[in-house]
């Protein structure tokens, strides 16, 4: 066997370690109750910020605190605490990821990632809205000389 | 149905080109295969010559549709929904060309804008390997342009075409205004486009010079990976496996130096504008342009050791081909949204998912299969190389940026087929493996070129190195001893495969150096190869002390914002909140937020925020800003601002402001309810409730009240000119009836009343009337060395481009020669 060989091996064996390894340290998707399940252990929940209750953030109080609550597709919901600021499309974005774990009573949010209409690129969401808000405002006599025309 | 005020025009020629461009690149692609599989010499010839004329059509249809397009985004026809979509009235023309390329579809077009520089330079210079290499070419072109067609074959949606009318891409269905009567199912009125007064503009996080120049240069990058593979791909087809590794060679050069540039101008661009903390997180968008430059220099070094050595030509082969279908599959994985829920990015997908896996498919598979079926004819040497040879261990360093290359896009790739979330902390997952691949890589770096082809005896190896290996061995001490890189945060583990890391790197740069001025003091030759490994190794180094020693400035451990309620009391953030002119505490700085303005065209806000170093020695202000609700985006987009150093950088951003509608009417008592040594902010400063008393025997109009009782509460007030100020607001009691006696500091425009006691908890109303809290909440960090980085990208690349002039000046030298 040439040394060529013997390194590509022993390469070759390292990266499906390494590999594997990954594949042990990734984690999971979860919904709200598995997560709750799972208390302790760090997941991802897909859920939507449940815009009925109050979102709980000022801040000149603690900058580094906020609190939602969420709710996924099979109407779970959960109380989130993030200890970092507002993202401040929360409250328009369509849904999150929520990574972290359950600790006694809420969600402990490492990290909040959202998915919002128009955060990035081409989302015609957003877009939308904008021309039924910036065609809103249309004068009275316009329309009333439409109907005339018809 | 005549519309009133379209210019229809513009999009009428731009569909003729994009059929034009779709046709004559088929031809093209056609002509030059008939081309190079012709027997006789002169049907090759007029082959060629079809080739040469359909690919010049071709490049005539991309300009004029690059025209076309830029010149409707120009003049704000927003009945195209390309300018509709990306442009508003307000946007600076220099970000015209960045709204230009915001879509997929301008993308595209950019991407075969490329191809088709590149095809001309390509035409004039490769002579007898035009032919093959143009069918290669005009074949990906084709593939281009189905995705910029916007064709329906058989209901199938071929591609996304960017002159598509506004009226016709459904965004104006669900807006009754536009249509007759009020009523969507009704058509659109004769004046609709009156309506359209402006466009969506461009996005305001992309309205950044940055996004200006970087995708051009990221696009040359992907465009010219098609190079060397169409080389690799000629010489399987034609049975000259040999022969076309040497004009491959610059093209692969020009490639590495290209994309390289594109890459780390992507993490240049992350860094300074974009609020992502950092100049790389291993994001699948940034890790998909990574992954096919890595192969390409793998591909780069294998193809040096066939050229000087013999071995290594099939893994030549594999490379290149593999650097492309790379630059490929990334097209797929970040355009094709099956990540979305990995990346920061958000994908979209397009509906185009099928016809991008078509392009996959049709350019890897036949180019893998070829290779597969040439394999065994591929010329190698049996024997093995030397272990005392530089072919041996370049390959080796080969090997290894291939298989990270592999482990990278494995990582990145995973959730998208495997039902699995990305770890816990993704960063980690892939550092820990990457910087021991950075050790290996900086070490044989650092030797390999005082190594020799075939073979390199002990004693000239030990003469030439001993000298950088002892002073590398000093420098390294001394960063490490004195350096303070003590990053515990993933145990003694990973801190010494950092100093492992930062060792080589240093050894690199300083045996590198050293062979670069030796060539040049010896045979005043310049040797970009090792000029590149320099560079190389001041990335490695800069990536690795500036991420080690990255420090978050605004922790909110000191100072007045500490003790605010329960929620607090938990670990300290990263966020500091910074009220408007009252200086404040953050680690090595007093910061101050002294006042915003704004831009007189669009919602967008820059806030001054003061740096003063606590020695004193230091003072200077950051223009942080931040778009405000800006065209249906919500909320606040903010880019950062940086104080440059030679050493390190101050970094901060916006993370929140305040709700405008909270604050509007400030004239109300607010209440709060404190305990002695709480702190609350308003306007103008600070104040601190000290201690709550109570006193007996109050003195009251009547004479003193010996059952009457008083809560006192003592009230520092510390405005932001330093003055302090006491309030003692009362709560009287007097048989049962409570009477609030406030407090006014009038200096400072503050009332203060009790409202309740209980125990030492004071339930506390504070009125400010005719002022508005203004405040602002920020990230700040400081980046040491990263110039090590940026300048390591420039000497690398400047490196790379020596060498490509080199080897192009040879083979025309050659060429002469020939004749």
């Amino acid at each position: 066997m040439k040394k060529v060989h013997i390194i590509l091996l022993v390469l070759i064996a390292g990266a499906i370690a390494v590999l594997v390894s990954f594949l042990k340290a990734s984690t999971t998707y979860d919904s709200i109750d598995s997560a709750k399940a799972k208390a302790g252990k760090y997941v991802h929940v897909i859920a939507r910020l449940d815009r009925s209750q109050p979102i709980e953030y000022d801040a000149l109080k603690d900058p580094n605190y906020l609190s939602f609550t969420a709710i996924d597709s099979l109407g779970k919901t959960v109380k989130v605490v993030y200890r970092n600021a507002k993202p401040e499309n929360l409250e328009s974005s369509e849904h999150l990821v929520l990574k972290g774990d359950y600790e006694n009573d809420h969600f402990e949010c490492k990290e909040i990632m959202m998915k919002c209409p128009s955060k990035y690129k081409d989302d015609m969401n957003a877009a939308e809205k904008n021309i039924r808000e910036t065609t809103q405002t249309e004068p009275i006599e316009n329309q009333t000389a439409e109907k005339r025309i018809n | 149905m005549g519309y009133i005020g379209e210019h229809l025009l513009p999009g009428q020629l731009g569909h003729f080109f994009i059929v034009l461009s779709l046709v004559s690149s088929a031809v093209a692609a056609f002509a030059y295969f008939k081309s190079a599989n012709a027997v006789s010499e002169q049907n090759a010839l007029s082959w060629k010559k079809l080739g040469r004329y359909a690919f010049f059509t071709d490049v005539f249809s991309v300009i004029a549709i690059f025209i076309l397009l830029f010149y409707i985004i120009h003049s704000h026809y927003f009945e195209y929904k390309y300018a509709w979509q990306h442009t508003s009235l307000s946007l600076e023309v220099r970000y015209m060309l960045a709204s230009f390329w915001e879509g997929q579809e301008g993308s595209f077009l950019l991407w075969t804008f490329w191809h088709c520089v590149l095809g001309l330079v390509l035409i004039k210079r490769s002579k007898e390997w035009e032919a093959p290499v143009l069918s290669v070419l005009s074949f990906v072109q084709f593939c281009l342009a189905t995705m910029i067609a916007g064709l329906y074959i058989f209901g199938w949606k071929l591609g996304s075409n960017p002159f598509i009318l506004l009226r016709d891409s459904g965004v104006l269905d669900n807006a009754p205004a536009l249509h007759m009567n009020l009523d969507i199912t009704q058509p659109l009125k004769p004046d609709y486009l009156s309506f359209i007064t402006d466009g969506n503009d461009l996005n305001p996080l992309l309205q950044n010079y940055w996004m200006v120049i970087h995708p051009p240069a990221l696009f040359l990058g992907f465009a010219s990976t098609v190079v060397p593979f169409a080389f690799a791909v000629a010489g399987l087809w034609k049975n000259k496996f040999s022969e076309w590794t040497k004009p491959a060679l610059p093209w692969a050069l020009f490639s590495a130096a290209a994309l390289g540039t594109g890459i780390m101008m992507g993490a240049a661009w992350a860094y300074e504008s974009l609020t992502f903390g950092g100049y790389w997180a291993w994001d699948p968008v940034e890790n998909a342009s990574l992954v096919p430059w890595l192969v390409m220099i793998a591909g780069i070094h294998c193809l040096l050791i066939y050229r000087h050595s013999g071995h290594s030509l099939r893994v030549t082969h594999l490379f290149l081909i593999l650097s492309f279908s790379l630059v490929l599959y990334s097209t797929f994985l970040t355009r094709s949204g099956i990540l979305g829920d990995t990346s920061v990015h958000a994908f979209t997908d397009m509906g185009m998912n099928w016809q991008l896996i078509g392009f996959m498919a049709v350019c890897i598979l036949p180019a893998l299969l070829l290779f597969a079926a040439r394999y065994k004819q591929i010329p190698s040497i049996q024997k093995e190389e030397n272990a005392t040879s530089r072919e041996f261990w370049m390959f080796i360093g080969s090997l290894v940026l291939f298989l990270s290359a592999m482990l990278i896009i494995g990582k990145t790739s995973l959730p998208a087929f495997v039902k699995i979330a990305p770890p816990e902390d993704p960063e980690f997952a892939y550092n820990r493996i990457q910087v021991l691949v950075a050790v290996v890589v900086a070490l044989l770096t650092a030797i390999t070129h005082y190594m020799k082809y075939k073979q390199t005896s002990r004693s000239f190896f030990w003469k030439k190195i001993w000298l950088p290996t002892l002073i590398s061995v000093v420098i390294s001490s001394l960063i490490l001893l004195f350096g303070n890189i003590n990053y515990y945060k993933y145990g003694y583990g990973f801190l010494g495969s950092i100093w492992l890391a930062i060792a080589c790197s240093v050894y690199s740069i300083i045996a590198n150096g050293a062979y670069f001025i030796d060539k040049l003091r010896k045979s005043s030759k310049l040797s970009g190869g090792t000029l590149a490994h320099v560079g190389f190794a001041m990335m490695l180094l800069g990536i690795l002390i500036s991420s080690s020693k990255k420090e978050v400035l605004s922790y909110n451990t000191s100072g007045i914002a500490i003790n605010f309620g329960d929620a607090s009391k938990e670990e300290s953030g990263e966020n500091l909140t910074l009220v408007k002119d009252v200086r404040t505490d953050m680690g090595k700085y007093w910061v101050t937020y002294e006042g915003s303005e704004k831009n007189p065209k669009k919602p967008l806000w820059y806030y001054n925020v003061k740096f003063e170093n606590k020695s004193g020695k230091e003072k200077f202000v950051l223009q942080p800003n931040a778009f405000i609700n800006y065209k249906g985006n919500e909320g606040l987009m903010a880019n950062p601002a940086s104080e440059h150093y030679w050493d390190h950088d101050i970094y901060t951003y916006i993370t929140s402001l305040p709700d405008p509608t909270k604050n509007r009417d400030t004239a109300q008592f607010v209440n709060k309810t404190l305990k002695p040594g709480d702190t609350t902010f308003y306007s103008k400063g600070y104040f601190i409730l000290e201690k709550v008393m109570t006193r007996d025997s109050i003195p009251t109009k009547e004479g003193i009240d010996p059952n009457g009782r008083a809560s006192l509460a003592i009230i520092k007030v510390h405005s932001q000119n330093n003055s302090t100020y006491t309030a003692q607001p009362l709560l009287v009691n007097r048989g049962g009836a409570l009477y609030a006696v406030p407090d006014t500091v009038v200096s400072q425009n503050l009332i203060f009343a009790i409202n309740s006691v209980q125990g030492d908890k004071v339930n506390m109303g504070v009125k400010e009337p005719n002022t508005i809290l203004d405040y602002l909440t920020l990230k700040a960090y400081r980046f040491p060395f990263i110039n090590i980085l940026w300048l390591g990208v420039i000497v690398m690349v400047i490196g790379i481009i020596m060498s490509m002039v080199k080897h192009i000046r040879r083979m025309n030298r050659e060429a002469v020669a020939g004749k």
